[in-house]
C-alpha cells in the first residue's frame, strides 16, 4: 500500500498537531484533548464509532510521544503524564514498531476463495490441477476445502475467469522475515527477535494498527531549549519537498537547528572506505562483499542469514561517518539524523554519535507545525559539495555507482543489485554464500525497492523523489545516459 | 478538446498531507473522465490558513475548491462540472 492514503494522512495529522503543541510548549496541557479535537462529536467515523477512533488515537499519540503501545498498562495514565515522563531520560532500546491491539482488525488467516464469478466450467482446471484435491464442484460452482488447501495458488493461476482470489493478511504478506504473526487472541504481534525494523508492515496495514516510536517531541524540546542541534540530512531528503534544497536548509535554520549537514558527505566516505575494503577482501580471496549501509538488511543478516555475515562490509554507514565528523568538530552538538527510514532508529540507538532520528514525514510535520512555508524561505547559501554520485546513494544502484566512481579501477567493481527485501530476495541472499553471485563481487542491498527514496516515511512519490535527487546531484538517470 | 486545468496546491502543508501524489494522477483522471486534463502544481494557495475550507491537501478546479482532496473527489467534481454544462463551453 504505497503512496497517499488515509492511514498516511492520519499519521501526518497527528504528527502535525503534536508538533504544533510541542512548539507552543503546550503539550502537557493540551495533548489529552487531541483525540477529541481530531474526532469531534458528529464527525464521520472511519472506524466503528468516534469513541474507538479516539481511543486508538490515544495509543497512536503514545507512539508519537516516544512510547511503545506495550508501555500502556493501566489505561488510566493521561497522555500528559507520558509527556512529563518523556522529559526525563528514556532507554534507547526496546521495540520500535508495535501493534495497537485495539486497532488491529485481526484479519482472517490468508486463504484462497472462489468468488461468484466462477461459472462451473467444463475444463475445471482448478479441480484437475489441485495437488491436494481441495477443490470440488458443489451446485455448479467450485469450492475450496479449507482443511485440505495449502495455499499453493495453482487454482488461482489456472482459472480462465480469474474467479479465484487470494486474500492475505497484509502485514504478514509483506514482512520479509516472518516477524509478524497472530497472537493467541488473533491480533498480530511483532516478534522482536525476528523484526528487522524495515517498516513494511507499517506501510501495509490498512487499519493503521502499527505504529513506530517517534522522537519528534524530544527534538522539538531541544530546539526550544536552544541547544546546539545539527540536522543531518540523508541523501533521500533532497527529493522530499517540491522546493529546492537550499530553501529546506534555510527552513531548518529558521526552525532552530544550529547547522545543517548533508549525509552525502558521509556517503562519500563510506564509498571510499568500502572500495578499499572490497579491494582487500577480494585480494584476500573472498568471493564477494555486500553493502552495509541499509540497517534493515544488516539486521536481516544478523537475525536470519548468519552465514552471510562474513560477507557484509565492515564499513560504517554514511550516518555514522557524518555524525562522527560533526561530534569531532563540535562535541556538544546534538546530532539529529533525518531520513525516510525506520530501521535507522535502531542503528542510531546503537551508535554513540547519533542523538536523535527523525523521519522525513516528521520533518514535514514540523515545518507545517512551525508555520514555515518552504516556498517563502530565502535560499540559504549552500557550499557543501560532496561527490555527485554520493548524493544519489539513496536511489537503488547508487551505492554501487558511487563505489565504481571512487574506485581506482571502476571496472574491477562488478555489482549485483538486490533492489528490495522480500521473502524471495532473502532466499536468494541466503544462497549466496554457498552458490556464489555468478560473477559479481559487490552486492548492493536495499530493503526498500527503489532505494531509500521509496522508504516507509517518505512524503514524495518515489519516482519524483529519485528524479529530484538526481537533479540535485546534477546527474542524469542511467536510462537517460544510455540513450544519449 | 481543450484540457481542463486542475490546480494542485504544493504548499508545504498540502505537500506533507499528500498532494505530491495527486500531481501524478493525470492518466487516471483522464481515463475516468474521458477528457484531457492538465495538472498544474501551484505554490501555496493560502487555503490552509482559512478555516472555512476544511483541511489540506487542497485542489482547485475553476472556482471549485476541494478540501482533503483525493483522486476520487477530483474525478467526482470533474464529472459534476461536465454534467452541468455542454462540453463545448468547458
Amino acid at each position: 500500500m504505497n503512496g497517499d492514503n488515509n492511514v498516511q494522512r492520519i499519521k501526518r495529522r497527528l504528527l502535525i498537531e503534536t508538533a504544533a503543541l510541542a512548539f507552543r510548549g503546550r503539550l502537557a496541557e493540551e495533548i489529552d484533548a487531541l483525540p477529541v479535537k481530531l474526532f469531534p462529536k458528529g464527525s464521520t467515523p472511519t472506524r466503528c464509532c468516534i469513541y474507538k477512533s479516539r481511543a486508538i488515537t490515544r495509543y497512536r499519540l503514545m507512539a508519537v510521544l516516544g512510547y511503545s503501545t506495550q508501555d500502556e498498562t493501566d489505561e488510566c495514565t493521561p497522555l500528559s503524564e507520558y509527556v512529563r515522563r518523556a522529559e526525563e531520560s528514556r532507554p534507547r532500546s526496546g521495540p520500535i514498531l508495535t501493534v495497537i491491539n485495539e486497532a488491529c482488525s485481526a484479519c482472517l488467516k490468508g486463504r484462497h476463495y472462489v468468488t461468484n464469478v466462477c461459472r462451473g466450467c467444463v475444463a475445471r482446471p482448478c479441480v484437475t490441477n489441485c495437488p491436494k484435491q481441495a477443490v470440488q464442484i458443489i451446485s455448479g460452482r467450485a469450492r475450496i476445502d479449507e482443511e485440505r488447501c495449502v495455499n499453493c495458488g495453482l487454482c488461482l493461476q489456472q482459472c480462465p475467469y480469474h474467479a479465484i482470489v487470494y486474500v492475505p493478511i497484509p502485514c504478514e504478506e509483506v514482512c520479509p522475515v516472518g516477524a509478524i504473526r497472530k497472537g493467541p487472541d488473533g491480533h498480530e504481534q511483532i516478534d522482536e527477535d525476528k523484526c528487522i525494523d524495515c517498516g513494511k508492515c507499517l506501510q501495509a496495514c490498512p487499519f493503521a494498527a502499527i505504529v513506530e516510536r517517534s522522537q519528534i517531541v524530544d527534538v522539538i524540546r531541544r530546539l526550544r531549549q536552544q541547544k546546539p542541534v545539527a540536522a543531518l540530512l540523508a541523501p533521500a531528503v533532497a527529493g522530499q519537498f517540491p522546493q529546492e534544497f537550499s530553501k529546506l536548509v534555510s527552513a531548518l535554520l529558521k526552525m532552530g537547528f544550529t547547522r545543517v549537514v548533508e549525509v552525502a558527505a558521509g556517503a562519500e566516505m563510506t564509498a571510499r572506505h568500502e572500495s578499499r575494503e572490497l579491494q582487500e577482501k577480494i585480494g584476500a580471496g573472498q568471493a564477494f562483499l555486500t553493502s552495509s549501509c541499509c540497517p534493515a538488511y544488516v539486521q536481516a543478516v544478523r537475525k536470519h542469514i548468519p552465514a552471510l555475515a562474513p560477507f557484509v562490509s565492515q564499513t560504517p554507514s554514511p550516518m555514522h561517518f557524518t555524525a562522527q565528523q560533526v561530534k569531532q568538530q563540535q562535541p556538544d552538538m546534538l546530532t539529529v539524523f533525518i531520513g525516510p527510514c525506520i530501521a535507522k532508529r535502531r542503528e542510531a540507538a546503537d551508535n554513540p554519535y547519533i542523538d536523535y532520528v527523525l523521519t522525513t514525514d516528521e520533518l514535514g510535520a514540523m515545518l507545517v507545525a512551525a508555520g514555515i512555508e518552504l516556498a517563502d524561505c530565502p535560499p540559504a547559501e549552500w557550499t557543501e559539495s560532496p561527490l555527485p554520485q554520493a548524493r544519489v546513494f539513496a536511489v537503488s544502484g547508487g551505492v554501487a555507482e558511487t563505489l565504481r566512481t571512487v574506485s581506482p579501477e571502476p571496472d574491477a567493481v562488478r555489482p549485483m543489485l538486490i533492489d528490495g527485501l522480500d521473502k524471495k530476495s532473502l532466499k536468494l541472499l541466503s544462497l549466496l554464500p554457498a552458490r556464489g553471485t555468478g560473477g559479481a563481487n559487490f552486492v548492493e542491498v536495499m530493503s526498500c525497492a527503489g532505494g531509500c527514496v521509496a522508504g516507509p516515511c517518505n512524503i514524495s512519490q518515489p519516482k519524483t523523489a529519485a528524479r529530484k535527487v538526481r537533479d540535485f546531484a546534477g546527474l542524469q538517470s542511467p536510462a537517460a545516459r544510455a540513450v544519449s | 478538446m481543450k484540457p481542463l486545468t486542475i490546480t494542485i496546491c504544493t504548499g508545504t502543508t498540502c505537500y506533507v498531507m499528500g498532494s505530491g501524489y495527486l500531481l501524478s494522477l493525470q492518466e487516471q483522471i483522464e481515463s475516468a473522465c474521458s477528457r484531457p486534463v492538465e495538472i498544474v502544481g501551484s505554490s501555496c494557495l493560502g487555503l490552509c490558513k482559512d478555516g472555512q475550507y476544511g483541511r489540506a491537501p487542497f485542489v482547485q478546479i475553476g472556482s471549485t475548491v476541494i478540501a482533503e482532496a483525493t483522486a476520487e473527489k477530483i474525478i467526482e467534481t470533474l464529472k459534476q462540472q461536465t454534467a452541468r454544462k455542454p462540453m463545448e463551453q468547458i
